[in-house]
């Protein structure tokens, strides 16, 4: 059984801040959820795992764009910049 | 007054071209529909601010005598597939304001055949959901009941297309999200083979079920558009050359297989199943041979896709850290920028599947789960292709159940349950249609029904074909 401390736990590793009263509410909705899926161990198989149809697709790894032709385009859209950089708090102390 | 209730993409592409009406014409139209209806529908979450330029460049191309085959043709697409210069989002406020820095492929080809593109549509955010319920920008009601839901994920673009504010439109499919919302408001959506059409520029919910598909009100205007967005792209090495599974051979008689056991369980709506024995005997009347077929392990569809789907939703979802692109939330630190961020950008159901994913794939937990989930793809693979040498085509409902009442399904593992005919496809990477089969009349009302065909890799042409025959085209 899943409880509110697996859920917070879960949640730290995803990067997701989730307060107290919604993990305590997560453990009525993903609880059904889990046991549901756990039916999937009934199935019985081949314990070798085939890629379907596809296959690796390889291609020349060279440069095809002009240099700097989608850097204003995509740093426009970061919430933070400094010049050609995204930028970010500090990370090392 | 253009009649837009009857309007296919070969009708209109015709008086385009004699002149009965310009495409000026048509995307006015269009978008006096919109103004008329999209407040109650919410199907639109934007109407794009140069429609009437577009449409003017498409009657220059109409006037030199270019005959495109989506000249002129109003199109509404989905917010999860991007457009160079226009705002796409997902439906989810951790993109509000996202603006394409390129063209999706299939942008790329729609513009290239000429069509025009009204706007961008509603739906759960990120593909997760069965109804738009999801969406952070509210749910679309169904065009034939404003009470009721469009269905989803792709509600948006069926609604769209139900209502005549859109003659086509796109959306993407992920375990029924182009299916199962055309089927809640009576048009044909399909979902093509994996592979068939590029995902660039698609933003990724399963990356393994995922694919574009077109809703139309006819068969042919759906083919249509598949034939102008399918192909390779060396953008997506997913994407499949034409021919990959061999030349199509259209034989005399198709014969069509029904998993009964499937059909017939508890929990299937009664008047679903009426309308669908119907439709079984209106094929049979068609001359198609329809049969009972046993795919023992299609029972285990909706936890395999499941697992599947939380595996690699929280996995895709990871690019979201309000650093690139889309909402900051600043905390403390770049920690607690990445968790204030994602907790209040993302929307109930996205976190909910990210900590179900988190945790279907963890340490311990991953072999019962995801290593079993994917022998269990393996061992669906084979059982189809065991029916496909039984069969030309696989038939069941679209959906269990009728469009259902906003805010009536609260639980989500009752709301994953809607999906149990139509992940089978993505799960196996089959094409499969879903067509308008009449109407069930639930409490004095009348909400469309739908019936799926799915066939197997690379096989769109029998779909279209049986398609036709059934609704009479």
């Amino acid at each position: 059984m899943i409880t509110k401390d697996d859920i917070k736990k879960l949640a730290d590793l995803a990067r997701i801040e989730v307060g107290d009263k919604e993990a305590e509410s997560m453990i009525s909705e993903i609880g059904p959820i889990l046991g549901y899926i756990d039916q999937i161990k009934n199935i019985s198989g081949e314990e070798t795992v085939e890629a379907a149809d596809h296959r690796n697709v390889l291609r020349e790894d060279k440069v095809i764009h002009t240099p700097g032709e989608y850097t204003e385009d995509l740093l426009s859209s970061a919430p933070h910049r400094e010049g050609n950089y995204l930028k970010v708090k500090k990370i090392l102390g | 007054m253009i009649d837009l209730t009857t309007l296919t993409i070969a009708s209109a592409r015709k008086s385009l071209d004699k002149k009965e009406f310009s495409a000026v014409d048509l995307a006015e139209s269009y978008l006096a529909e919109i103004q008329k209806k999209n407040s109650d529908i919410h199907a639109y979450l934007e109407i794009y601010d140069d429609v009437i330029g577009q449409a003017k460049e498409a009657d220059e191309k109409i006037k030199r005598g270019e005959t495109l085959s989506l000249l002129g043709i109003p199109f509404a697409i989905k917010d999860n597939i991007l457009i160079k210069g226009k705002k796409s989002g997902s439906s989810s406020k951790i993109l509000e304001g996202y603006v394409g820095t390129y063209d999706a492929t299939v942008i790329k080809k729609l513009k290239e055949a000429g069509a025009i593109l009204l706007g961008r549509t509603n739906m759960d955010e990120f593909a997760l959901g069965g109804s738009t319920e999801n969406s952070a920008y509210g749910p679309t009601k169904n065009p034939y009941n404003l009470a009721r839901v469009s269905g989803g994920t792709s509600g948006g673009s069926a609604a769209s297309v139900a209502s005549s504010m859109a003659l086509v439109a796109i959306g993407s499919d992920t375990g029924g999200s182009v299916r199962q919302p055309s089927s809640f408001c009576g048009v044909v959506g399909l979902k093509p083979t994996y592979g068939a059409v590029s995902r660039y520029g698609l933003m990724a919910a399963t990356s393994s079920f995922d694919q574009i598909g077109p809703i139309g009100k006819t068969v042919s205007d759906v083919e249509t558009v598949f034939n102008v967005i399918k192909g390779e792209d060396p953008l997506d090495s997913t994407s499949l050359s034409a021919g990959f599974y061999g030349e199509n051979k259209m034989k005399p008689t198709i014969s069509i297989g029904v998993p009964w056991d499937l059909v017939n369980q508890d929990g299937i709506d009664r008047k679903v199943l009426e309308n669908f024995k119907e439709s079984v005997k209106k094929l049979e009347i068609l001359g198609f041979e329809v049969k009972d077929i046993s795919i023992p392990s299609i029972k285990y569809c909706i936890a395999l896709y499941y697992i599947i789907n939380f595996a690699e939703v929280s996995s895709n979802l990871a690019r979201f850290d309000g650093v690139k692109y889309g909402l900051h939330l600043d905390g403390k630190n770049l920690l607690e920028d990445y968790t204030l961020t994602r907790g209040q950008g993302f929307g109930k159901e996205a976190r909910r599947r990210i900590i179900l994913g988190t945790y279907v794939l963890s340490a311990g937990y991953y072999d019962a789960y995801y290593g079993k989930a994917q022998i269990a793809r393996a061992v669906f693979r084979k059982e189809f292709s065991k029916a496909f040498s039984e069969v030309d085509l696989v038939l069941t409902p679209t959906a269990p159940t009728p469009p259902w009442i906003v805010g009536e399904k609260n639980d989500p593992l009752s709301m994953y349950l809607e999906d149990i005919f139509t992940v089978t496809a993505n799960i196996v990477g089959l094409p499969a249609i879903s067509l308008p089969s009449g109407f069930l009349n639930i409490r004095e009302k009348d909400l469309p029904a739908g019936i799926q065909f799915m066939a197997s890799h690379g096989r769109e042409d029998l779909l279209f074909s049986v398609g036709k025959k059934f609704l009479g085209e």
